[in-house]
């Protein structure tokens, strides 16, 4: 849909219409959002990383003044849940509220309604809890060790995919050419190892909803998610009740960043409302933030690449483990971008790549700007670096050397039809004023005609 | 001791969006007798200003003054479906769904007009600026607000449009991978520049220089915006962020941001950019999308820097004076040993 007529208002900096309610404060989030009868929700967290949930004990919480009531599990109708069942990813996995056991700390064990934020923090600390610890799996490749203890109901400490096609794979897999053959013809092997470790969202706006039971029978939810049908989608069902019954109203989101595509507050909130009769706000603290809710993933990468002496990269293997945490969430989708992408913007005929979805007693890793493509971009291009140092080329050259064009095939077979990384590359030299030499600047990503290729 | 200075480059591609579940989203648009174009969705801003872009998108598609088009989202009793604001796609998703509801609402529009000025529909135009004219023929036209109310009030029309976009699941081979997962490459290259104390280790990144290719801009304030904000997050990942810096093990986790390291202004490099534009042929005017990707080159053109700098090797994130300085002994003992 490229205009061929010219643009009027596309390409043109027209001012954002709510940029000045953002700067004086007066656009409405959802924290804003009040009502007189509302009720707020806090929840109750496991200390520990992993170990068997006893009891919970409620006695000293009710005689909070400002109590209302609990949930438990067994107030949840669909206790066991996972978000990405929407585009099938089973199985379900993670519970809304801990039955028999905690897999991180931070995980919800029971919810607390009271009159006033004060008064639910208050009794959140007097709830006791018989908790049994366990040793926890925490190291993504210790998990996967023979021997290592299983954390996870169906038996591996893996996702398992290509069920949908009767497969049990441990990991996802791209195939193209032939690696050990490259290996044996390339001039050099550069390996590397890169470790990437949990980040937290930092939204200015932690995250939070209202939800406010209304005449005609339906819930009203005010909510900061990123995306409203998918999480009117899954409240519903963890609630089982019918969609119709659901109204999701969204606004300004104060910063996602991806942390705010996970169903966790919107879920507890509707079930309170439902239960009490009453509006219910469950918003996060700062330290929920950080520590209960999902953070960037941590991802292990091992590659190992065979190149030329001209620079050619022949061949690229990569191992990653991605670190889950406890829970799915949305770490299998995030593997799968990861696969597709971890051999970077470079033409390699022969890769083998294997990335496995790993679970371990942490806080569940959630989708973030970059989603799987962070990572590997990191390690793509410090190896990069070591691979032109190995061969002896500046840092430009060994990418314009390997860089993608249109008509190449990438790893997972997509032919590439709108490269410019050629050009972007030429614009940064002139930018920073280095000299490029004749044959990368004459390159294009249109054809493999001009300089070195 | 010594404060040493190196630059560093990377290169990166980003794909924008992502089907691997299937991936539409909807828009409708009305014009209500006012004159204004009512675009109803159910996708949030972010903060990032997918209301204006989309706005944007829907003036230029229908032909009429940015300032008349009115967007109504982020309600799912009144706005039609959308899978949500990431994976870059909502300015490609959603725009190209405007496009196409604003196709059919200004089809409406020139019709009326048309029974109004009594010519064929396929003799007009809108100009842009709140009028339909004849083409070749600027003086005569009719306001868009007229036509607006002619429609309702005498021909018993509706002005509006429904717009769709999907692209479709994409199924991952089990064998090879082969797989379809997005719409559009991005592009990017940043050079770094660092200076790291050899005493300290601490890295200060003076420059994040950086080329960026993001088919078309619609809002080239805001695209502007995405990388300076992306440039500092990214700067942020490689030196200063995680929420468990003993991973993987889970001890000292940070509980606020007077324990969980982040740059300030202080802090904040010499950002300089440029935009180059090769449109896309998926996206709505050949948007690719900028979301995402912003916060990813900075991360290896730092670590690169430091290498550049110091000749240690950080394969780690993020990169702390630690790092550095124990990478500083190891590269002084080996340097130390005799030559074999």
């Amino acid at each position: 849909m490229v205009a061929e007529t010219p643009l009027n208002v596309v390409g043109t900096s027209v001012p954002r219409r709510d940029g000045l309610g953002h700067v004086t404060g007066k656009t409405i989030y959802v924290d804003d959002i009040k009502f007189p009868d509302m009720l707020h929700l806090k929840v109750v967290r496991s200390p520990i990383p992993y170990g068997k949930l006893n009891g919970i004990d409620l006695s000293e919480a009710e005689k909070v003044p400002g109590f209302v009531r609990a949930l438990t599990h067994r107030d949840v109708p669909k206790n066991v849940y996972t978000i990405l069942t929407l585009i099938g990813v089973q199985p379900d996995d993670e519970p809304v509220l801990a039955v028999d056991k905690v897999m991180y700390v931070g995980e919800p064990i029971a919810a607390i309604l009271a009159e006033t934020e004060e008064a639910a923090m208050e009794a959140v600390s007097k709830v006791r809890l018989d908790l049994e610890p366990w040793e926890p799996v925490l190291d993504v490749e210790e998990a996967l060790k023979p021997g290592a203890p299983i954390i996870k109901d169906w038996g591996t400490n893996y996702f398992i995919y290509d069920y949908e096609y009767g497969q049990a794979n441990e990991c996802r897999k791209v195939r193209l050419g032939d690696v050990d053959k490259a290996f044996e013809e390339a001039d050099f092997i550069v390996e590397g190892r890169y470790q990437t470790k949990p980040i937290e969202h930092a939204p200015v706006e932690t995250t939070g909803c209202v939800a406010k039971p209304e005449p005609d029978g339906r819930f009203t939810v005010y909510t900061n998610t990123q995306a409203l049908f998918f999480t009117l989608d899954n409240t519903a069902l963890i609630l089982q009740i019918p969609f119709q019954k659901l109204h999701f109203v969204g606004g300004t989101v104060g910063g996602g960043f991806g942390g705010k595509v996970d169903v966790i507050v919107e879920p507890l909130a509707t079930l309170g409302a439902m239960k009490t009769g009453r509006p219910v706000k469950y918003r996060f603290t700062r330290d929920e933030e950080m520590r209960a809710s999902s953070s960037r993933g941590a991802w292990r990468m091992y590659f190992k690449d065979g190149v030329m002496k001209d620079g050619r990269i022949i061949a690229r293997k990569v191992v990653t483990y991605a670190d889950s945490g406890a829970y799915h969430r949305h770490t299998p989708y995030a593997v799968t971008k990861h696969a597709a992408n971890v051999a970077g913007p470079y033409y390699i005929p022969n890769v083998w790549i294997d990335v496995y979805c790993v679970y371990t007693n942490r806080q569940p890793g959630r989708a973030m700007r970059g989603f799987g493509v962070t990572p590997a971009s990191f390690a793509v291009e410090v190896q990069m670096d070591k691979i032109a140092e190995t061969v002896g080329l500046d840092p430009w050259a060994i990418r314009f050397i390997n860089a993608y064009r249109n008509g190449d095939i990438r790893p997972h077979r997509k032919v590439v039809d709108d490269a410019t990384l050629i050009e972007v590359m030429q614009a940064a030299a002139d930018m920073v004023g280095y000299d490029l030499p004749d044959e990368y600047r004459q390159m294009s990503s249109n054809d493999r005609e001009g300089g070195n290729g | 001791m010594a404060k040493v200075r190196g630059v560093g480059i990377a290169a990166v591609n980003y794909p924008t969006g992502m089907n691997l579940g299937g991936d539409p989203s909807q828009a409708l648009i009305h014009a209500t007798t006012t004159g204004n174009f009512v675009i109803s969705l159910s996708s949030t801003d972010l903060g990032q200003g997918l209301k204006t872009v989309i706005a944007q998108i829907g003036a230029e598609a229908l032909g009429v003054p940015f300032e008349n088009v009115l967007i109504d989202t982020a309600d799912t009793d009144t706005g039609p479906h959308c899978m949500g604001t990431f994976a870059s796609r909502a300015t490609h998703r959603v725009g190209n769904a405007v496009i196409r509801a604003a196709q059919e609402a200004k089809r409406v529009l020139l019709e009326v007009a048309a029974d109004e000025l009594e010519v064929a529909p396929e003799d007009l135009e809108t100009d842009g600026q709140g009028f339909v004219r004849v083409k070749g023929s600027p003086d005569r036209s009719i306001s868009v607000i007229d036509v607006a109310l002619a429609a309702h009030f005498k021909y018993g029309k509706t002005i509006s449009g429904r717009g769709m976009y999907i692209k479709p699941k994409s199924e991952v081979d089990p064998e090879t991978g082969a797989m379809d997962p997005d719409s559009a490459e991005a592009h990017a290259c940043t050079v770094a520049e660092v200076e790291v104390d050899t005493e300290t280790g601490e890295v200060t990144v003076l420059s994040l220089k950086s080329v960026y290719e993001v088919g078309r801009q619609v809002n080239p304030a805001l695209v502007e915006g995405q990388i300076r904000g992306g440039s500092w997050m990214g700067m942020s990942h490689a030196l200063y962020e995680t929420t468990h810096p003993y991973y993987p093990t889970v001890d000292h986790m940070p509980t606020s941001f007077s324990e969980y390291l982040m740059p300030g202004p202080m802090e904040l490099p010499e950002i300089e950019m440029r935009v180059l534009e090769y449109p896309s042929h998926t996206g709505p005017y050949g948007v690719k999308g900028v979301g995402e990707m912003t916060a990813n080159s900075p991360i290896p053109a730092i670590a690169n820097a430091i290498y550049n700098a110091v000749g240690v090797r950080c394969t780690e994130l993020p990169i702390t004076p630690e790092m550095i300085l124990r990478g500083l002994e190891e590269k002084q003992a080996r340097e130390a040993m005799p030559a074999d």
